[in-house]
């Protein structure tokens, strides 16, 4: 029996470092290639030498696909493609493969330049990788080769994030990231009724159903609102390119209603090309945006300026979009140590927090945070240094400080979760549209996953598997044989049961199956007799009757033909000059016995495929006994 | 396999091929030649069009003064004008399961199939096709309706006086057929009906058949169809290009072992180089404003108007037209040029790249951040009280018959300063200018066509090697008016089965297996005997 085997090398009953291998048919493709934001050390990468112990990749796999531009779903493709060696096609589509480089290369710069790593990839690689990528369209059908066929659909959790169809034969899976339910109003149809043999979905918000769009839009608003009214700082850490860019829209529109006057910023220099990136991509957007794209692009902001670092110690209320958004490293961690003392000030957290950044421990409610052991040897000798400089002295002396102290949390902690990721109601209802036959969790957590796990096989009973990492999910799949039937084969076969086949009713035929090269034929047997040059063999049936008739033989004969045809209305009967009987292809003969010139025997004789067929074989035997009865 | 032609014009078609029982329509090109033959729709009040004369035959016994006029020898129909649409009476256009459309100029006559026939199918195109089909409709019928004429001509199209007519009148085919433009309410219920397909996206059709587009690199979304069974493979080329210009390269490869290819939609000027007239175009330019005068450029408000500004934006400065003003006037200019600029993937490399970095596609941004293009959406509002001279003006409708372009006909065309340039194939420039006549502007004919020309094609057919071609009856013989030119035509072995408007041509085709699956249960027990 044919299988599909799973493995997650990432992301198996975790959140982050997405890498899911998948062999299906003979073939086997790698779905993202993500890191983990939680860890600094080897576990950051999925483990490759699960595929191969020594030597480059590209023999172990036919493609790579990255559905969409998040680091933990991208973040260790040049590590795999230039650093273990692959060289294969890398499918993203054109929106990914535009920001993808550059959130490789911040992520880069990070790690390298301001942590100190060595070991890790440089800028080369990042462009070395970008050059084997093949860009995806929504709905092109690629083929990978001659076998392995992909198809993108739209997934709507940031821009270019999408859905990929994988499908060998008949064999088929498809892989959906975090799909937005609101996906649906995209212009281009959400998935077909596909059928894979497995969904392999994400289930980060495994057990939350969460409310509509627009109350939590109003809620984070009303939020925002009070902070700002009372004088107080609003922090929202977000990724430089997705949601954030809706709340920006949100908050724009807002503040231009309420005419409001205090600053909004936006951190990081990525900001203006962000926007100008979904400016250029706006086709991969909502369908509210890109139909009033022409009178007003949603992506020119008017209220949302650029951030500087000294903006964060300017008094007064304001709002500031900072990165990155689980406030493990960068600008709005900085932000946050200096704000978090004033219970006035705020931070929403608008997405996921992996477990060991300090967004996950402050949504966990924790109020005395400790930072990490390796930035103090490194600031103690800047402090040091900057004794002389003193401006940035006075910045940096105030990390040290909460280092030696503890920092106290007190402004407010909001959660909203903005973040596109599938919730249970947006599985459920995939799952519904697409109707696989098998369902696969990954890019959650083991508990949460669980439950998802349990609704699923009770609502759709259909098996559904949560692989660890490095474990197998193994599917048996039962594909139909795809065969070539001549044509004319299949008329004359549709002929024999009337003039319209009846598509309700199943019908065997008869054939010959000629299996050669690699093809399947399906074609009369005397066209395969001709094709493969083999001499027929007649296979004939016969039976004899017995019964008393006085007349002669010719004459019993002719009573025989006479009755038949009254008998047997409809089918062609013949009385042909050497003394047979025709009823179709069955042969009917008389000859008396030397003894007794009354007892005579009928010669009844048909070939094998008769048999088979409509026939009136049976009914003639019968017949043939009633005969017997009449007569006698 | 049947396959009906509805339509006489090679770059305009409109077949309907019938394929294991699957109704499919190819294009829906509307031929607007027809308007050639009517009175401009001036904007405002033109006394000269309205003091031309009516006309009387020779005899004077047929009277048409209030339908026809006449001007410097021809004779025009004051009327609104109207289109030449596909036959409809050749086989019941109810029956049509699905239309594929494969560029934006080839879907005009959408509305007259989809609304009013019974049509109740799907029409499938390219997202770019879509959006910039809507905006070509939009503006016709922008055109059509801000001049509202109350007067629909009728009585010259009774067929004892039609043949009384001068040419070239006269010998116009179906007018009875033709029809005024449609609405806007139209072109929204068509619109409505069509399913966007993506480049190599596999449409299955009641699972008989497979169709699906490739690219064509004519025009932003433009394609080609591959329509297939497992064993019978049609290709349906039309509008096509091998240049360099801003959309995706052709997928040739993709066309390989078809049975049956259909070929129309090859370039309208042959003997023309597309370079040429671009570098023609650009000197022609320069020369006019440098005199004094001002360049009117009629052309379709998307295509290759991308290509002309592209080319100016690196040929301003050198020409040091810096400060000369460029405008663009359509109803849709606006439009034309932001959706311009978001299709990346329907760009070619190049452009494509430059989307990465993150920059606009095209420069035309540019030289409107820079002020140096400007557009409106008409003549009137804001454009009247900024518009300066010189100047270079890009408006359409390039048939001279309605839009802006009648305007600064009438206020351009006294003065031998100013220069007209023609850069659409699709009209004769001298039966556009007929109702200009007398005219003392100069008429400079640049047409710029990047559709394949006979020898890229015999180069393509002879790469690709279907078994049977198909084209338009044109194309089998060299044009009229250079009968000795055998390298203007299509020369094949086999050679092409040609057709006309109304044509019905069998296919020959042999099919002799269909596809099956056996199912799984019944593959477990089959038992096989190697022979």
């Amino acid at each position: 029996m044919p299988e599909i085997n799973v493995t997650p090398l990432g992301a198996g009953q975790d959140v982050g470092r997405s890498c899911i291998l998948v062999s299906i048919g003979g073939k086997n493709i790698m779905l993202d290639c993500g890191m983990h934001m939680g860890y600094n050390d080897d576990r950051r990468f999925p483990d490759f030498s699960y595929i191969t112990q020594n030597g480059r990749l590209t023999d172990f796999l036919d493609c790579v696909i990255i559905s969409h531009f998040h680091l933990d779903h991208c973040g260790a493709l040049p590590y795999m493609s230039e650093m273990v060696g692959y060289d294969g096609p890398i499918y993203m589509t054109h929106p990914t493969k535009a920001i993808c480089p550059i959130l490789l290369e911040d992520f880069r710069k990070i790690t390298v330049d301001k942590k100190g790593e060595t070991n890790f990839f440089t800028s080369q690689m990042i462009k070395d990788c970008m050059k084997k990528v093949v860009p995806l369209n929504l709905h092109q059908t690629v083929q990978v080769d001659d076998e392995l066929e992909i198809k993108a659909y739209y997934a709507g959790h940031v821009l270019g994030a999408a859905m990929v169809h994988i499908k060998v034969g008949s064999e088929s899976v498809v892989y959906t990231v975090s799909v937005n339910k609101y996906a649906k109003s995209h212009i281009s149809a959400w998935i077909d009724k596909c059928r894979p043999d497995i969904l392999i979905s994400e289930s980060t918000y495994a057990t939350t159903i969460r409310d509509s769009k627009r109350c939590r839009e109003r809620d984070f608003l009303k939020k925002v609102h009070e902070t700002i009214e009372r004088g107080g700082k609003v922090l929202i850490p977000v990724f430089a390119l997705g949601r954030a860019q809706e709340l920006c829209i949100l908050l724009e529109t807002f503040w231009e209603r309420m005419n409001l006057k205090a600053p909004i910023y936006f951190s990081t220099g990525l900001t203006e090309k962000a926007n100008h990136y979904y400016k250029l991509f706006i086709t991969w957007t909502n369908q509210k945006i890109r139909k009033t794209f022409v009178q007003r692009n949603m992506f020119e902001f008017k209220h949302i300026k650029a951030f500087d670092r000294s903006y964060a110690d300017n008094p007064g209320p304001m709002v500031v979009f900072a990165t990155p958004g689980m406030l493990h490293a960068g600008q709005s961690l900085q932000i946050f140590k200096k704000w978090a003392g004033n219970e006035k000030n705020m931070v929403i957290m608008p997405g996921y927090c992996v477990q060991g950044t300090i967004g996950h421990k402050i949504l966990n409610g924790q109020r005395k945070l400790e930072m990490e052991g390796r930035a103090t040897v490194r600031l103690l000798i800047s402090f040091a240094l900057t004794k002389r400089l003193i401006h940035v002295g006075k910045l940096l002396a105030c990390v040290f400080c909460f280092h030696t102290l503890q920092l106290d949390v007190k402004l407010q902690v909001e959660y909203m979760s903005f973040s596109a990721h599938a919730d249970a109601k947006g599985i459920m209802q995939l799952i519904r549209m697409a109707e696989p036959r098998n369902m696969l969790l990954v890019h959650g957590e083991a508990v949460k996953m669980e439950f998802l796990k349990g609704k699923i096989e009770q609502e759709f009973s259909i098996d559904c598997y949560m692989p660890a990492n490095g474990e197998t999910a193994t599917v048996t799949t039962n594909p139909s044989v795809p065969v070539d039937i001549s044509l004319n084969l299949l008329k004359r076969e549709m002929a024999l049961g009337g003039p319209l086949p009846d598509p309700k009713k199943p019908r065997t035929m008869h054939g010959t199956l000629i299996m050669k090269e690699n093809s399947l034929k399906l074609v009369s047997s005397e066209q395969a007799l001709k094709e493969l040059g083999l001499n027929e063999h007649q296979l004939r049936f016969t039976c004899r009757v017995q019964l008393q008739d006085p007349h002669s033989d010719p004459d019993t004969l002719h009573r025989i033909y006479t009755h038949l045809k009254s008998v047997l209305k409809g089918y062609t009967i013949q009385h042909l000059p050497d003394g047979t009987v025709m009823v179709e292809s069955i042969v009917i003969k008389v000859s008396s016995s030397a003894e007794d010139t009354n007892a005579k025997v009928l010669l009844l004789s048909w070939s094998y495929q008769v048999k088979h067929r409509h026939c009136p074989c049976s009914r003639l035997s019968k017949l043939g006994q009633k005969h017997n009865r009449l007569k006698t | 396999m049947k396959l009906y032609c509805l339509s006489g014009h090679p770059t305009l078609p409109c077949n309907v091929l019938k394929f294991k029982s699957t109704t499919i329509m190819l294009d829906c090109g509307l031929d607007t030649t027809s308007v050639l033959n009517f009175l401009p729709l001036p904007l405002v009040h033109s006394p000269r069009l309205s003091k031309l004369p009516g006309w009387i035959s020779k005899d004077g016994t047929i009277n048409l003064e209030k339908e026809l006029k006449d001007c410097a020898g021809r004779v025009f129909v004051d009327s609104q004008p109207e289109f030449c649409l596909p036959e409809r009476e050749l086989l019941d256009l109810s029956t049509i399961d699905v239309i594929l459309i494969s560029n934006y100029h080839c879907m005009m006559a959408l509305p007259y199939i989809t609304e009013h026939t019974g049509f109740t199918g799907t029409v499938y195109a390219t997202e770019p096709t879509l959006q910039i089909g809507r905006l070509l409709m939009e503006e016709v019928v922008n055109f059509m309706e801000r001049v509202p004429k109350a007067q629909s001509a009728t009585c010259w199209k009774n067929k004892e006086i039609q043949r009384m007519l001068p040419g070239p009148l006269k010998d116009a085919v179906d007018v009875w057929t033709w029809k005024r433009c449609y609405s806007m309410q139209e072109v929204n219920s068509a619109l409505s009906k069509v399913q966007l397909v993506g480049y190599s996206q596999k449409v299955e059709l009641f699972g008989a058949v497979q169709v699906s587009p490739l690219s064509s690199g004519y025009s932003l979304g433009s394609s080609n169809w591959i329509i297939q069974s497992h064993h019978e493979k049609v290709s349906y080329v039309s509008g096509s290009s091998l240049l360099t210009t801003h959309p995706q390269p052709m997928d040739q490869s993709s066309l390989k072992n078809s049975d049956v290819l259909i070929l129309t939609g090859l370039t309208q000027m042959p003997t023309a180089n597309p370079d040429g007239m671009l570098g023609e175009f650009c000197s022609n330019l320069a020369m006019t404003i440098r005199a004094g005068g001002n360049v009117l450029v009629p052309c379709y408000s998307s295509g290759v108007i991308y290509d002309l500004l592209e080319c100016l934006y690196q040929f301003i400065e050198s020409a040091s037209l810096g400060t000369t003003p460029f405008y663009f006037i359509s109803p849709v200019a606006n439009s034309s040029l932001e959706f311009s600029q978001i299709f990346a993937e329907w760009l070619c490399h190049n452009k494509q790249t430059k989307v990465y970095l993150p920059e606009p596609p095209f420069p035309h941004a540019e030289l409107i951040q820079t002020n140096k293009l400007k557009h409106y959406p008409s003549i009137h509002g804001d454009f009247s009280s900024e518009f300066r001279q010189p100047c270079v003006v890009f408006t359409g409708h390039p048939s001279l018959r309605f839009g802006d372009v009648v305007h600064f006909m009438e206020l351009w065309g006294k003065s031998s300063l100013n220069t007209i340039i023609f850069t659409e194939p699709d009209f004769s420039y001298l039966d556009a200018l007929a109702p200009y006549q007398p005219l003392a502007m100069k008429c400079v004919y640049c047409p710029i066509d990047t559709r394949l020309n006979f020898h890229q094609v015999s180069k393509l057919l002879k790469e690709v090697q279907p078994l049977h071609v198909v084209c338009p009856e044109q194309y089998t013989q060299p044009p009229l008016t250079q009968s000795h030119r055998s390298d203007l035509m299509l020369e094949l072995q086999p050679p092409p089965m040609p057709y006309r408007r109304c044509s019905v041509l069998n296919l020959p085709f042999r099919r002799r297996y269909e596809r099956v699956y056996i199912l799984p249960e019944v593959s477990e027990q089959v038992v096989h005997f190697p022979l």
